[in-house]
């Protein structure tokens, strides 16, 4: 591991260590932001967000590397870890998925309530409305 | 390797998408076919204790991939217990889903909650902590989709929150997988627990975020105040068949905090061992209290029986905490206590909601409805278990709790604590209790009076016969679980050794380094 590191620092790692780390932090505050608004779309954009930014911190977890391969073959003998973007694979999916049941159960919602509000009103102001 | 330890994960995936894809416009042979993959899954995991019960420690190796690169699945005592448990509350929800028809309310009721079924078992056998991600993850999934069974404004509007607040909790649990993975290099539970046991203690900066990471999801999942927002609401507006089966959902998130803070950051590990304890203890003691106020102070049975579930998931992470041989006894029998206990209380509450037509589960008098007695028997059973009173297996649990906290420092604060909350609960529920049976209030006088018996017949259907044997079943393991309290913890007792003594864990999973 330290070989990598070692090897990632001569060629200019440490801006590209800033970038990706100023890119996970800016991600990961403006998805909370957005996720503590009041209105369904902005929260989901919000999670969207932090889908993102997890996504590019697990891809940093395996220590960041420029131009190297993820397979160890012959004449090769630093690579870059191959398990933390089988992760983010993952990952992207389920989070794929999960926005896809969110954008649906919102829009439902939406739809039957005609109000895009996150809050649920008081108990019993809805008992009037009935079910 | 042993093959049936994946049927429990195999069998209700493949029947999901079966019922989904062959026989989702047969009614009947749904229930048929669901019913009988549940009791095939209660068979199987019974079988599959009694082999856990002995002492070994099966390994499952997926694609054949050896330990710390494939996945495995493991199967201890613990591991055991949970599924056992899981299948047994599954049979008898599935029996009250059916009976009650809350199954035909909505679509697909079955399929999911196979899908539903097949993340717990998952989330109870798998051996790495991404793939306990994954199993959340399907779990969740399924069960948004069973949470909103059946439709209704106010169920969707609660359904977006509980789907809002768990993606954001899965995305706490990749934060915390991929600061563990940056620090050890690897997510198989066995390998981190060697690799973690290996970093000297003043360079785990790192490693501490990433305990408290996984700590906060497992809060989340386990409804461990501040984190426990989501559950009254969804609980409340879930249909009740499905709160009844989120009452072990709450308890992936109990069973993920012993299996981690036994195993991979055990009591010895000196970096993480004096912060989590203490930590959960304090959240567990707020919990309780705010469960049990919670119950006093509900005006529907529904908000109730959520709260009531809040409490419980208090009392046991209090025994959790203590991370010693005794506590974790405690902490398990209360941990089936209150799954069955918990799911029994959902299904009264949703038996008398039926009953009341108009009235619904408002805590106010409302016209008599058929089978008062009955209904009023089974409420003050449910009320008894969950509240902790003698004789039921509440009280026992309770007592192994006060028990094993004794020689904590804090032990009067914890024994007030419990006790207090236990008389709130007592009559949180007799207030309850006495108004919905016994204030009656006379029939509305603007609507016509009827005859006698057709007027009956409209308010006060006759409850079908099944969902009473359901809910009775689950009473009955609920009293079994009391009569048996020797048996039980012993098998326990065996469970908290191997859970004390990893060695056996790791060695079965890696083997010999």
């Amino acid at each position: 591991m330290t070989t990598t590191m070692a090897k990632a620092k001569a060629k200019g790692g440490g801006n590209l260590e800033l970038l990706v780390a100023s890119t996970i932090g800016v991600l990961t505050a403006a998805g909370i932001y957005l996720v503590l608004r009041l209105r369904t779309f902005p929260v989901i954009i919000g999670i969207s967000l932090l889908t993102y930014a997890v996504n590019v911190f697990l891809f940093a977890t395996g220590r960041l590397v420029v131009n190297l391969p993820p397979v160890l073959r012959d004449g090769v003998d630093t690579y870059t870890d191959p398990l933390p973007q089988a992760l983010v694979l993952t990952a992207i999916v389920i989070s794929f998925g999960m926005t896809a049941v969110v954008v649906m159960l919102a829009l439902g919602a939406y739809l039957a309530s005609r109000t895009d509000g996150v809050n649920l009103p008081a108990a019993d102001a809805d008992e009037e409305a009935g079910e | 390797m042993n093959h049936w330890v994946i049927v429990p994960i195999v069998l209700p995936a493949t029947m999901a998408a079966i019922l989904v894809l062959s026989m989702r416009h047969h009614p009947t042979l749904e229930r048929v076919f669901s019913v009988a993959t549940c009791a095939v899954l209660v068979a199987v995991c019974t079988g599959l204790m009694a082999l856990a019960a002995s002492g070994t420690i099966d390994v499952y190796e997926l694609g054949n991939w050896p330990a710390p690169f494939g996945i495995v699945l493991v199967l201890d005592r613990l591991s055991a217990l949970m599924i056992v448990l899981t299948a047994v509350l599954a049979l008898a929800v599935l029996l009250y889903a059916i009976g009650s028809g809350w199954d035909q309310r909505g679509r697909h009721f079955h399929a999911l909650f196979q899908f539903q079924l097949m993340g717990i078992f998952g989330a109870f056998l798998t051996g790495d902590a991404f793939n306990l991600f994954v199993f959340f993850e399907v779990l969740l999934i399924a069960s948004y989709g069973l949470m909103i069974h059946g439709g209704g404004r106010r169920r969707l509007r609660a359904g977006v929150q509980y789907v809002v607040y768990n993606l954001l909790g899965s995305t706490l649990f990749l934060f915390a997988l991929g600061t563990l993975y940056a620090v050890t290099g690897t997510l198989n539970m066995a390998d981190l627990a060697e690799r973690i046991s290996a970093i000297p203690a003043d360079d785990s900066a790192l490693l501490r975020v990433g305990a408290i990471l996984l700590l906060l999801v497992f809060a989340i999942k386990a409804a461990l105040l501040p984190l426990h927002f989501w559950l009254p609401e969804t609980y409340a507006e879930a249909p009740a068949p499905v709160a009844a089966l989120f009452a072990v959902m709450t308890k992936v998130g109990a069973y993920a905090i012993l299996r981690m803070y036994t195993l991979v950051f055990g009591p010895e590990l000196g970096a993480t061992s004096d912060m989590i304890g203490p930590l959960i203890m304090g959240a567990a003691l707020v919990t309780l209290a705010v469960g049990m106020v919670g119950i006093l102070g509900a005006r529907r049975l529904g908000r109730l029986a959520a709260f009531a579930a809040i409490g419980s998931m208090g009392t046991l992470l209090i025994g959790l905490s203590v991370f010693t041989h005794q506590s974790t006894v405690a902490a398990l029998y209360y941990t089936i206590h209150s799954s069955l206990a918990g799911a029994l209380l959902f299904l009264v509450v949703d038996l008398v909601r039926e009953q009341r037509g108009t009235a619904g589960d408002l805590q106010e008098p409302a016209p008599p409805m058929a089978q008062q007695g009955l209904l009023a028997a089974l409420f003050f059973g449910a009320a008894i278990a969950v509240a902790g009173m003698p004789p039921l297996s509440g009280f026992v649990g309770k007592l192994l709790v006060l028990d094993a906290v004794r020689e904590t420092t804090h032990v009067w604060v914890i024994w007030s604590t419990i006790l207090v909350t236990s008389l709130v609960a007592m009559l949180g529920f007799a207030q309850a209790g006495s108004v919905v049976f016994w204030k009656t209030a006379p029939e509305p006088e603007d609507t016509p009076v009827l005859e006698d018996a057709a007027a009956e017949a409209v308010t006060a259907p006759q409850p079908p016969v099944l969902p009473v044997v359901a809910t009775f079943g689950l009473l009955f393991t609920v009293v079994a679980l009391s009569v048996l309290a020797g048996p039980v913890t012993g098998y326990l007792e065996a469970t908290a050794d191997q859970l004390y003594a990893p060695e056996g864990y790791i060695m079965a999973v890696i083997g010999q380094r």
